[in-house]
């Protein structure tokens, strides 16, 4: 064909995704002032990425074996990666694990575990091929749960309550009403811990709670667990909901993503573990998930699972890996405490206390668009539309620029 | 509440007495009893029988991934290199954009097209890096579905990589086929293709295999590519290139995009999968690239925001360890030329091992013509072996290889080649 008409001459332009086109914004602002509080990537007190110590080492080690090549994986991947991160997720004493029902996909990081997860259950879950099933995604949600689950085909994506704004905490009478009303068998999407955008999870108390409803009312948890280990420092204490999920009899998935606790965000390493009734459906389970992933990548990438399951098959390397992860979940800890005393110090108008409640990487400020945007335009101080923070964003150096320019924004603007 | 009823109903009975429980008691059943077990993927088959036999003479001519001459996996030196040049850069391990690695995507869409080309320099292109050649064939194939208005159709030769088809299922498009191997002469049905094709509905998507075809390594003469673009152009047909053997097929670069470039130079705006599984033996790395050349770097730059749109909800960004590996390899001069050495050195003992099949069958006493061996090319080889011979190849001499009498060339070394002509012979005098 002639290029002189073009068949694609109809595709418009599509906006950029947020998160990143702040970043692209902030790369571009020369004010020396600036600070990226956008992507949720790990800094270190200068401001810069943290490969982590125990990953450096791990790389040397590959590097230096020379019995290793670069064959294909099997399809549902690096067979002690999966079952090594299905330990993490669901426990060392898992009995879920020793009754031989639980199963391991890896896959292209959190996002490829939600995907193939979400293609799985489109096919085979509540019907085979049941694009109605309702999918209940939280209110707010990380930005991408949606458009996943529409690509795996799903029609009917909607929203269960979730943030309250007002009282700038978990909406849990909303949360369990939604639930109450969804029709039986709907899948919920629930963030394992440091829900992202706003930090804020359920208490143990409050899960048990929504497990009693999910579990009454026949609805499919979806877990996403990008944060274990990260958001309290502990990995135990962040996989409690999902371990009781299962201690409770739920059939779960559990899309886990190893870039944040691992640091290796570019790598991307995920894992989608799958909680069934006994090893016979979890088998057939992964012969279907084997079909979903030959047509999308065929088998995943070798060298962050190769450097995950090294680091978790050996004692001194994991006891190094939960120091490192510690190491990180505590700086943020430090930077919550550090900027709600200056946002009260300064005697800045509302309450603060949020900021130490929530969890994890983010942190759901309050503050509105009006303010967001004074933030980035005069103060060169980079955050999203939502309001919500990076905390690994801060550093001891820019704290007090940050909080006195939050101080700014909600003075000026109501 | 009102979903309820609809999806009850869509579930089978026994489901269904399944899920009526009494609301305090734990569910005795499973969600996925109805699932059933996935048929075992029938290459991967084909290794596993291989492993548990316990022959010493066994050979797996299954999977097509290159061996050297002593049967092993081959990591290529200006592989070693790159990866140890890029370790002592010590970088970080940051997010790449969803397109993936810039001087990646630059320099696969220069190794296709050559740097000089038209499209290159004008940027009428968008080339993104994908998860090897099954993820760039995934992302083409869920673009088509949603911009490619004109047809839902994609045609595939008959026969193709057993992948395609359902690759393209997947992403929404509807599959047919043209002819494209003729069992009789072991080679190119040219005068079936041009039948099929100038038939094809206009505006439909054809697919080719740039070089080294899979399964049947029978590829188009120069000449014969000509009179494909003509009717490919009178057709108004849209042109996907499926390039997963670059320098693997003839060990010459240039020489296997010649089909590519030529499409392109005749004015038709192709999209291309490229993958780097083979020719830099990349394989577990996934190293892969999607390109659409378009009409101009408007266009370019709405279809790339596009590509992304589609990427983000799939996994996010892509890997980036073997698009650093190969991105490195092609910047240097030293080691691109190191790589094209090595790439030459593989497609060349592919070739060595096809010659000294058919010799061996000759000195065996075998009275076929096995020509096509030589003609073919690339890592694959249709014997033209019956399933039956197939089976008693496996059966009497341990020999592996798919049903439709495909070996891969790559798993033959000089020590094992004359048993392998030995055996071919016993079943098919």
């Amino acid at each position: 064909m002639a290029a002189a008409g073009s068949l694609f001459a109809s595709v418009p332009r599509a906006p950029p995704v947020a998160v990143f086109q702040l970043t692209a914004d902030f790369r571009e602002d020369r004010d020396p002032r600036k600070v990226n509080l956008g992507v949720g990537a790990y800094r270190t007190d200068e401001g810069q990425p943290w490969v982590l110590p125990v990953v450096k080492k791990v790389e040397q080690k590959i590097a230096n074996d020379a019995s290793l090549n670069h064959e294909y994986l099997p399809i549902l991947g690096l067979p002690e990666f999966r079952a090594n991160a299905s330990r993490i997720a669901l426990g060392e004493d898992s009995r879920a694990i020793k009754e031989n029902r639980v199963g391991g996909v890896q896959c292209l990081g959190g996002t490829g575990a939600l995907r193939i997860g979400a293609e799985f259950l489109r096919r085979w879950y509540n019907g085979t091929n049941n694009t109605a099933t309702p999918i209940y995604i939280s209110s707010p949600s990380w930005e991408n749960h949606n458009a996943v689950f529409v690509n795996a085909g799903f029609k009917d994506i909607r929203a269960y309550r979730y943030w309250d704004a007002a009282k700038r905490g978990l909406d849990l009478e909303g949360l369990l009403e939604d639930m109450e009303s969804a029709p039986e068998f709907s899948i919920f999407v629930l963030h394992a811990c440091a829900h992202n955008p706003t930090g804020t999870d359920p208490t143990l108390e409050q899960w048990k709670q929504i497990a009693a409803v999910m579990k009454r009312r026949f609805l499919f948890p979806f877990f996403d667990s990008a944060y274990q280990g990260f958001a309290s420092g502990c990995l135990d204490r962040d996989a409690w909901a999902v371990r009781y999920f299962v201690s409770e009899g739920f059939e779960l998935f559990c899309a886990q993503s190893f870039s944040k606790n691992f640091g290796l965000y570019n790598e991307r390493v995920g894992n989608l573990s799958v909680v069934g009734k006994d090893a016979d459906n979890v088998q057939r389970v992964l012969s279907q998930m084997e079909k979903i992933v030959r047509t999308i990548w065929s088998n995943p990438p070798s060298q962050g699972a190769r450097i995950v399951a090294t680091t978790l098959t050996c004692p001194q390397l994991f006891a190094e890996w939960k120091d490192n992860v510690k190491t990180m979940a505590d700086r943020v800890l430090l930077m919550r405490s550090e900027l709600r005393a200056r946002l009260e110090a300064l005697g800045t108008p509302g309450t603060w206390n949020h900021i130490t409640e929530q969890i994890g990487m983010f942190s759901f400020t309050g503050l509105n668009p009006k303010q967001v945007e004074y933030m980035i335009k005069e103060k060169h101080i980079y955050l999203m539309a939502s309001g919500r923070i990076n905390m690994c964003g801060l550093t001891t150096k820019n704290l007090d620029y940050v909080a006195s320019s939050i101080h700014e924004a909600v003075t000026k603007f109501q | 509440m009102a979903l309820l009823q609809p999806a009850r109903r869509l579930l089978s009975a026994a489901a269904q007495r399944r899920l009526c429980l009494a609301p305090a008691a734990p569910r005795a059943s499973s969600w996925w009893s109805h699932v059933e077990m996935g048929p075992p993927d029938p290459i991967l088959g084909v290794t596993e029988a291989f492993k548990r036999d316990t022959n010493a003479k066994k050979m797996n001519l299954g999977v097509g991934a290159y061996r050297d001459d002593n049967g092993k996996p081959y990591v290529l030196n200006s592989v070693r290199k790159a990866e140890a040049q890029i370790a002592a850069k010590k970088m970080d391990k940051e997010y790449l954009p969803i397109a993936g690695l810039a001087e990646f995507n630059k320099a696969s869409a220069e190794l296709a097209l050559g740097d000089t080309n038209e499209v290159i320099k004008s940027g009428r292109y968008v080339t993104v890096q994908t998860i090897s050649g099954t993820g760039s064939l995934r992302v083409g194939g869920n673009f088509l579905q949603r911009f490619f208005k004109y047809s839902r159709d994609v045609y595939l030769p008959k026969p193709s990589w057993g992948n395609h088809t359902p690759i393209f299922r997947d992403a929404g498009m509807q599959l047919h086929a043209y002819r494209y191997y003729d069992p009789k002469t072991c080679g190119f049905d040219f005068a079936g293709a041009l039948d099929d094709i100038s038939k094809i509905p206009e505006q439909s998507v054809i697919l080719f295999h740039a070089c080294a075809h899979n399964p049947t390594g029978v590829d188009p003469r120069p000449e014969q590519w000509k009179e494909l673009a003509a009717v490919v152009k009178k057709r108004n047909l849209f042109t996907f290139f499926d390039m997963a053997y670059q320098g693997f097929a003839s060990g010459d670069i240039n020489r296997d995009s010649w089909a590519v470039r030529h499409f392109i130079e005749q004015g038709i705006n192709i999209v291309l999968s490229q993958s780097y599984a083979k020719n830099m033996g990349l394989y577990g790395e996934r190293v892969g690239a999607f390109s659409v050349i378009c009409k101009d770097v408007d266009e370019a730059k709405r279809v790339e925001s596009q590509l992304k749109i589609l990427i983000r909800p799939m996994y996010s960004n892509p890997p980036i360890n073997g698009a650093r590996i190969a991105a490195t390899i092609l910047a240097s001069p030293d080691l691109r030329k190191e790589w094209l050495e090595e790439v030459k050195g593989m497609a060349d003992r592919i070739i060595d091992m096809r010659n000294q099949l058919v010799a061996n069958l000759k000195k065996e006493g075998s009275s076929h013509n096995w020509q096509h061996i030589t003609d073919q090319i690339g890592m694959f080889c249709y014997t033209g072996l019956k399933p039956e011979q197939v089976e008693r190849l496996t059966k009497e001499f341990s020999i592996y290889m798919t049903k439709d009498g495909r070996i891969s060339v790559a798993g033959v070394t000089s020590g094992n080649v004359g048993y392998l002509a030995h055996a071919i012979h016993q079943v098919s005098k």
